[in-house]
């Protein structure tokens, strides 16, 4: 967890090894209440990554964003990665979580084999998230259980396939015509 | 014939000419672009009609919001594939006559964005009449799309423009059903599957027919 202005000046040579950095207080701190909840706690450049397992996202949303110490009111993105088509896990979704009032960031890391793609929907704790978990079923094929409105959100009704996995081709399976 | 002498030299409070002369020039001397900015082309677009280029010297200046009362489309922009059938509706909303400016780039071909998100070319959809390179063209340059389209105008027959059904004027443009046109059949191994076509524009194919 970063925490605000005062972070971005000092140098970064010992925040880039995942290793050798401390941990956060906050992390400590969820770590030692929800221990279950932490699979890995990456830090990078600055940045602190924590991956959840898959069936823990709800209710470590639901706590991050009313926790006293932590406030993350604001949840910034979800978005998706394909790792590649022969890595295993192959999807990951990543919640890139704010706090407007203590000024902090935090992302939050689900992975996902391709076999099954289904994470439990977030659209409860942020509203928000409702049309950014649409954009990544659309683009990645990400199934969010419990999502009240599932649709795609980008590319036509008709799709075929998710644009941004890695094994669609760049020019889409076949010339455009209207039907 | 001579007879438009007769008639001068009888009647000389009567002008003679061909119909086609006379509808061509009225229809040229106003066209009415339809308001379809898509990307950054429409900047351009708008930018022709201010006071710096005045596209109203040439009688194109009226850009409408309704199709019903336009007559040609400025394609301004990358068409996406979700854009498609909103831009071949509006195509179809408009009535005969009606003309395509192809601008800039992306509408002609795709431009830089050769991918699944947009069509490789405008003509797939409708047929083009003007195509205008660049990215994005100057102001200039839609001016000048402009006044070869209305060279283009004034060499029509008013027997080439009639409304068509709308089934009919689907069926007619629906890619992979037309022939592939001169070269292409030679630079075929050479050409990506995504453009094996092109498409005459409608009153061509049906000259030649």
């Amino acid at each position: 967890m970063t925490s605000g202005p005062e972070n971005i000046e000092q140098p970064t040579e010992q925040s880039t090894g995942s290793e050798s950095t401390p941990s956060h207080p906050l992390v400590t701190a969820l770590q030692r209440e929800h221990p279950e909840w932490i699979g890995e706690v990456i830090h990078a450049f600055g940045e602190t990554t924590i991956i959840v397992p898959r069936e823990h996202i709800v209710a470590a949303c639901s706590f991050l964003k009313t926790w006293p110490e932590g406030q993350f009111n604001f949840l910034s993105d979800i978005c998706g990665a394909d790792r590649g088509v022969e890595e295993e896990p192959r999807f990951e979704v990543n919640y890139h979580l704010f706090s407007t009032t203590k000024y902090h960031r935090v992302r939050l890391k689900v992975l996902l084999n391709e076999e099954d793609t289904h994470v439990p929907s977030v659209s409860g704790v942020w509203r928000t998230a409702n049309w950014h978990e649409r954009e990544t079923f659309d683009m990645f094929g990400v199934i969010f259980d419990g999502h009240p409105d599932l649709r795609r959100i980008l590319l036509p009704d008709d799709w075929q396939g998710h644009a941004l996995r890695k094994d669609f081709p760049l020019r889409g399976y076949e010339p455009y015509s209207l039907k | 014939m001579g007879l438009e002498n007769i008639i001068a030299e009888a009647l000389p409070e009567v002008l003679t000419t061909q119909l086609d002369s006379l509808i061509n020039w009225a229809r040229k001397s106003s066209l009415w672009p339809a308001t379809f900015g898509l990307a950054c082309c429409a900047i351009e677009m708008m930018n022709a009609t201010t006071s710096r280029n005045d596209l109203a010297r040439f009688g194109a200046e009226v850009f409408r919001a309704s199709p019903r009362q336009a007559d040609v489309m400025i394609v301004s922009g990358r068409v996406s594939r979700k854009m498609a059938p909103v831009l071949r509706r509006i195509y179809d909303q408009m009535p005969e006559p009606k003309w395509v400016i192809s601008m800039g780039a992306c509408a002609t071909s795709g431009g830089v964005f050769d991918n699944y998100a947009i069509v490789q070319g405008v003509d797939k959809i409708v047929p083009v009449d003007v195509y205008i390179p660049g990215c994005p063209p100057r102001p200039e340059m839609l001016i000048h799309a402009v006044m070869m389209l209305q060279d283009k105008v004034s060499k029509e027959s008013v027997r080439d423009r009639k409304d068509i059904p709308e089934e009919e004027a689907r069926e007619a443009v629906v890619p992979g059903t037309l022939p592939v046109t001169d070269g292409s059949t030679a630079r075929q191994n050479t050409l990506p599957e995504s453009r094996p076509y092109t498409i005459a524009s409608r009153h061509e194919r049906r000259r030649s027919s």
